[in-house]
């Protein structure tokens, strides 16, 4: 397979070109930019749009549009952007729009900096946006999943017609890693159900409005239908010697990288600690999380680029059987495995 | 279009208002004596006596005619409020041949998408705006718009609007006339029948602007908003020809219609075979470079260090690519913001045969320093029987720490030497293939038509040189 | 329903009319009225006097409501008989 060292932005975008994405629309922002810029830079080669929007708003309403005339689209920000763009993403999961927002988190809140943080989890895995929907959330860890998850995420998009989130930080976003090209996808799913084209058969509608409360009530039960598939079908998890762990460490993203450092040191140590890294967010792995106990784990720490964001989340899944710690940095302050370790050691006395 | 003999409901509108709930499925929701339906009509006539109906996406804003989709027999998409021309850009580019109209309200044009108005207008979209301007929010119940009078009284200006607290009346026909890009330009209105006609006119031209690719166009309506206004429909038509169109003069602003240009939008390629020969899978060969199992170093954790313009991150990015190609898991993670701009700059490298964890080397084996502020920086987090390899032209002081193994090397000096002082990156590769033993001069050399792809032969064999110098350097100081 | 009709004439769903009134505002003949009757919605509904349209079809395109008015033109023929 081909390999080309790139970074993990670009690789968003090779994903995305790979996978069919017809129009990405986006606006810059740092650690985003290079996302941007490299559709800029392939996209018209393929023929396909590219186009500098004159906001993040008008960018995600740009998806908006593409989305409901079927095309596979995107757009790429960063945390400032993501919360202007969470109204537009709750019209696209109102209407029921595939489409894909790379989301290459900073230090917030307000204007932060521009740092590696993961302070936007809750703002993309709980929606986000007005009403009751979700994103379907991917958190690549590398270069090669930055590539290999975008594509997966135009899939799931078109498959639960939602919208689907690659979240990451600006680690994996700068960070250049080798990437095995996979080949481009030749097949899509029809949209000629739903999807308006301007022709005579495609004179569908797309909307987020039910008057009618009985009709608002029975889309919101459809979405939850929705996204009860979502959970049953697509959870997908990582782990690393959590075969005879004592201690499970949680992370997602560029802290998972951290994290297995920090397995590897913890072993030499002779501690026990084997990795936990959610692949999706949303559907989060309630039950692996859940079983964690039963596998003979004594202590879970979770650790995260946010103030306690993730904890919940693997509290809530823990439904009290046990209460995993935290550890956090913030700021841009990447945690190391030596501090993992030794707060590993700290609180469980290993 | 054959001579009509009847005029009745056009073919534009959906025979039946399925969309609409409730029981009244054969008319509209909006009040009587409202100008939204008038001009829906002149929409829908056109549509029908330009054969476009089926070819029509029409972009039903928020405000009264959120609804538009309930009438119109066309693709619909029902959009956030003040985004219409943002979706309708999208959809004119998903869809190239169809006709796209934005139908708005003045305050989901005028003020929260006046932004989305204007840069629509600026890149020519190809798509017809309908800018119904009745000075009033129409369906939050009659609030003020930005287009409401001076002294007009509303809801949020119960005492009439204040020039010098609210601001004056926006003219968005004189505004957009300051882009260049739009076709045609046009304000009309509703309140009497040969204006109804001319509206007519300007609403069958924006149509076939957007049919034939001409771009944009804008056909702003003053329209009666009886219930708003608190009058009559009759008296709301002699309202605007009273009150409003003094503050907005009917005119056609710009008609560029008959100029040459039409919109035109690439075709997605989407063949397998095409995508790969255009993404250049063909060139991405690996070169599966044998590693050196007798290396000094098999596993480094490498920090790169030294002022912008030393070429810091393009060493990292030399090695890492050149460590892909022995077959070895590589990463690279740059220092990134504010500390890249002007001052140091520094870069992590991790050439290894394990799975890399985190990218950051955090505790180097190996650091390369071009400058005096990066040796004392990163000396100090070298692990103990770390390699120091630091640029002896620049630097004059010697490392502190006496439990590591240090190489001072003319890097700047020797590159200096060849002439051209950027190829200081690659004599820093040499060296680093010279102090480690992971990789070979001459297989690096193999490598130039992928380090430096589309640069000139001269370009490559400098850089050839600079690794022989570096590598050479090396062995002959340190050996 | 049509064939004693005399065109042009208007033809305005009582059902459907709103009863704005600005029909009655832009005939140049004066042949529409408001009825003093109401409709099912509770509107005065317009009305046409039964002569005198000349088919300008002012009323036809100053209507808001979509299908209220119908105008026949001099030269209609109505379907059954075409």
């Amino acid at each position: 397979m081909p390999r080309k060292l790139m970074k993990g932005n670009y690789a968003a975008v090779y994903g995305a070109a790979l996978a069919g994405c017809q129009a990405y629309y986006g606006y810059p922002i740092t650690p985003a930019s290079e996302i941007a810029e490299s559709a800029a830079a392939i996209f018209p080669k393929l023929g396909r749009t590219f186009l500098q929007a004159e906001s993040e708003v008008a960018a995600i309403n740009m998806v908006y549009g593409a989305a409901g005339c079927g095309q596979r689209v995107m757009t790429g920000s960063s945390g400032p952007g993501i919360s202007l763009k969470q109204e537009g993403l709750s019209y696209c999961a109102g209407s029921a729009l595939p489409c894909v927002v790379v989301d290459i988190m900073r230090g917030g809140p307000g204007l932060g900096n521009i740092g590696p943080e993961q302070g936007d989890y809750n703002q993309v895995v709980k929606g986000g946006g007005h009403g009751n929907y979700k994103n379907i959330v991917l958190a690549p860890n590398s270069a090669q999943e930055m590539c290999d998850l975008t594509m997966l995420a135009f899939e799931l998009a078109d498959k639960y017609r939602n919208p689907v989130f690659v979240l990451t930080d600006g680690v994996i976003g700068q960070m250049m890693e080798a990437v095995e090209l996979p080949e481009p996808v030749s097949e899509f799913p029809d949209k000629s159900e739903w999807a308006v084209r301007g022709t005579a058969d495609s004179r569908h509608l797309i909307n987020s409005i039910y008057l009618d409360h009985d009709d608002l009530e029975w889309w919101n039960e459809e979405l939850a239908r929705k996204y009860a598939l979502v959970q049953k079908n697509e959870v997908r998890v990582e782990e690393y010697r959590m075969d005879d762990a004592v201690i499970a460490a949680i992370a997602y993203g560029s802290v998972s990288r951290v994290l297995r450092s920090a397995v590897d040191l913890a072993r030499d140590r002779g501690v026990k600690l084997g990795m936990f890294r959610p692949v999706t967010l949303f559907p989060f792995p309630n039950e692996q999380v859940l079983a964690l106990p039963d596998r003979g784990i004594k202590g879970i720490l979770t650790v995260e680029m946010s103030n306690g964001q993730l904890v919940n989340d693997v509290n809530l899944a823990l439904r009290g059987k046990m209460i995993s710690d935290l550890h956090s940095r913030m700021g841009g302050n990447v945690p190391s495995a030596l501090e993992i370790v030794e707060k590993v050691s700290e609180l469980y006395g290993v | 279009m054959a001579q009509k003999t009847v005029l009745r409901k056009p073919r534009g509108f959906i025979d039946v208002y399925k969309h609409k709930p409730g029981a009244e499925k054969d008319r509209t929701h909006y009040c009587p004596g409202c100008g939204h339906g008038i001009l829906h009509k002149l929409i829908a006539e056109a549509l029908e006596d330009f054969d476009l109906v089926e070819k029509s996406i029409v972009i039903s804003p928020v405000g009264c005619s959120v609804f538009a989709y309930y009438y119109f027999d066309t693709g619909n998409l029902q959009v956030a409020h003040g985004r219409a021309p943002a979706v309708a850009s999208a959809v004119s580019r998903a869809n190239p041949d169809s006709v796209v109209i934005s139908y708005q309200g003045d305050g989901d044009l005028a003020a929260i998408g006046g932004n989305n108005i204007l840069q629509a207008a600026n890149r020519g979209e190809n798509m017809v705006v309908f800018f119904v301007n009745n000075a009033i929010y129409g369906m939050t119940g009659g609030q003020m718009a930005p287009t409401t009078l001076e002294g007009q009284k509303t809801t949020t200006t119960p005492y009439g609007r204040n020039i010098r607290t609210d601001g004056y009346p926006i003219q968005m026909c004189e505004l957009i006339n300051q882009l260049t890009a739009p076709v045609y330009i046009a304000r009309t209105s509703l309140h009497d029948m040969p204006n109804i006609r001319k509206t007519r006119a300007a609403v069958r031209k924006g149509i076939q602007n957007a049919m034939n690719r001409k771009g944009f166009s804008f056909v702003e309506v003053l329209s009666m908003c009886p219930s708003g206004w608190k009058m009559d429909a009759v008296q709301s038509q002699n309202w605007i020809k009273e009150n409003m169109i003094p503050r907005f003069p009917l005119d056609t602003y710009r008609d560029n219609s008959d100029q040459p240009y039409t919109v035109e939008r690439p075709v997605p390629i989407m063949d397998p075979e095409e995508v790969r020969k255009i993404l250049g899978f063909g060139s991405l060969k690996t070169a599966n470079l044998r590693q050196n199992p007798d290396a000094v170093l098999r596993k480094v954790a490498l920090r790169v260090s030294g002022f912008g313009g030393q070429g810091i991150m393009s060493t990292g990015i030399a090695l890492a690519n050149v460590g892909m190609e022995y077959g070895y898991n590589v990463s690279w993670l740059p220092s990134y913001g504010p500390e890249m701009r002007g001052g140091t700059a520094n870069c992590s490298v991790k050439v290894q045969e394990e799975t890399i964890g985190a990218a950051e080397c955090t505790e180097p084996n190996m650091v390369i320093a071009m400058n005096q502020p990066s040796l004392e920086k990163f000396e100090k987090i070298l692990v103990p029987d770390g390699v120091l390899m630091y640029n002896s032209t620049l630097i004059d002081i010697e490392p502190t720490r006496k439990d590591i193994k240090v190489y001072p090397v003319p890097i700047t000096g020797m590159a200096d030497e060849l002439g051209d002082t950027r190829v200081q990156s690659m004599v820093s590769v040499g060296a680093f293939a010279a102090v480690t033993g992971m990789f070979d001069p001459g297989e690096i050399k193999s490598l130039m038509p992928v380090l430096f792809a589309g640069k000139s032969d001269k370009v490559m064999k400098l850089n050839e040189d600079a690794v022989q110098m570096g590598y050479d350097y090396v062995k002959d100081n340190f050996s | 329903m049509n064939e004693h009709r005399e065109y042009p004439c208007p033809e305005i769903d009582p059902d459907i009319c709103k009863g704005c009134g600005l029909c009655v505002a832009a005939c140049p003949k004066d042949v529409l009225m408001i009825s003093p009757k109401l409709n099912s919605k509770g509107f005065h509904y317009s009305e046409y006097a039964g002569e005198g349209c000349i088919g300008c079809g002012n009323c036809f395109y100053v209507c808001p409501e979509p299908s209220a008015v119908t105008v026949y033109l001099k030269d209609y023929v109505p379907e059954e008989v075409s």
